[in-house]
């Protein structure tokens, strides 16, 4: 793997974070994110849809008339939605049941269509793809953080299997309820964008 | 009557699309530094929320919904084009916000000028099309998706403006230079969720 390669793929997961630095695609991002198990699909989902909606945008990126792109992007976007949502209702069928709207909404997560329109548009097909997925991990890296301490320290398990035994089973961990509600997750991501910026002391905002 | 109060209630308060769905999130970050913008754009999200949801409504049970098509003839009884209501969906949104654009352009200058940019980008705004996926998975009927689409709209604008006055604000507070900016917006918002969870249970 040559250099930029490795750089268009792994810069999006710290260095140009898409949901801590781009404030990109937090729509969709939080909801899922109680169990470690959805967190860990709707990642997978998002890496499918953002890679091959960069690769096709980039495909047909010179025959794309500028006044009408968004609307071209909008409907491969959607069409690729689909298609995924589609192959979790046939094959993972409870899991589609818990996502619920937040498969469609993948269609207005702003990482797919910032990406398509900000990289895809002026890169080659396999840059594109690979730029793709590095921003879907960049996002996967944010969801399941999130998802493993709201699921470890919110019901004291991890993929549904007990990790911490609770006190109504008999065992000693009282669970916080506060991180299974909305809060919890706005606290967290707030805290993983203050680790980031003290690690990367170069993203901090100037206001 | 009395059912259409509390979805109205339930869709401002108890289920803020905000701040309970975390829907919209990404133009609630952006454009939450001002309490003015913030207020514009509220009120522009607001207007198409009000507009789309009753339309898709009346989209997804004459034309996507399974057997919806037997209004044209008895032979398209048992088609079922569910699978294409993201595509239409999001076709519905496009296209009303370009209309509703058009429309203020020429009957409201004022008001098309203050919402500028935004106008423009609401067609992807996850809330949008959000209460309109919600009003399919819940089945509302045409009257329910009308208020349900205004209710949401006024939930999400009461908290973007919120979110914008406590910004304004928080330029006088000392915070740790790693966390200013998007760090302590988050946190922010969390506080003002637990703020509106005290809402829950509420009927009218």
């Amino acid at each position: 793997m040559s250099t930029k390669t490795k750089e268009v793929l792994l810069d999006p997961l710290l260095n140009n974070n898409p949901i801590a630095l781009q404030v990109l695609g937090i729509c969709s991002a939080l909801a899922v994110t109680t169990k470690l198990e959805t967190s860990v699909v709707m990642s997978l989902a998002v890496i499918a849809v953002t890679a091959l909606s960069n690769l096709s945008v980039s495909v047909i990126r010179n025959f794309i008339p500028p006044s009408i792109r968004i609307i071209v992007q909008l409907t491969i976007i959607a069409s690729l939605v689909i298609v995924t949502d589609q192959v979790l209702k046939a094959f993972l069928f409870d899991i589609s049941k818990q996502l619920s709207v937040f498969v469609g909404l993948i269609i207005t997560n702003c990482i797919v269509m910032g990406r398509a329109e900000a990289y895809a548009m002026a890169n080659p097909p396999t840059a594109s793809f690979i730029d793709g997925v590095g921003n879907g991990l960049g996002y996967s890296l944010v969801l399941i953080f999130v998802g493993f301490f709201r699921e470890l320290f919110g019901s004291g398990k991890l993929f549904g299997m007990s990790v911490l035994q609770l006190q109504t089973e008999g065992g000693w961990y009282n669970p916080n309820g506060l991180l299974v509600l909305a809060p919890g997750a706005f606290f967290l991501i707030g805290v993983f964008i203050w680790i980031n910026r003290v690690i990367k002391p170069d993203q901090v905002d100037a206001s | 009557m009395q059912e259409l109060l509390s979805l109205a209630t339930k869709s401002i308060f108890v289920e803020n699309m905000a701040l309970a769905y975390f829907l919209g999130m990404c133009s609630f970050l952006a454009v939450s530094k001002k309490v003015e913008t913030a207020f514009g754009l509220g009120m522009a999200v607001t207007f198409v929320l009000a507009v789309t949801v009753p339309l898709n409504n009346l989209l997804y049970n004459y034309v996507l919904r399974e057997g919806a098509l037997s209004w044209i003839s008895d032979d398209m009884a048992s088609t079922d084009l569910s699978f294409l209501s993201f595509l239409a969906l999001i076709g519905t949104i496009a296209a009303s916000v370009q209309v509703v654009e058009m429309a203020l352009d020429k009957y409201a200058p004022a008001l098309y000028s203050a919402l500028g940019v935004f106008l423009p980008l609401i067609a992807v705004n996850c809330a949008i099309l959000g209460a309109s996926l919600f009003m399919v998975e819940r089945d509302y009927g045409l009257a329910e998706s009308a208020v349900f689409g205004v209710g949401s709209g006024i939930g999400w604008m009461l908290a973007i403006v919120a979110l914008a006055a406590l910004r304004e604000k928080m330029r006088y507070s000392n915070v740790p230079p790693a966390l200013r900016g998007l760090g302590i917006t988050f946190i922010l918002t969390g506080l003002m969720a637990i703020g509106f969870m005290a809402f829950a249970g509420i009927q009218l």
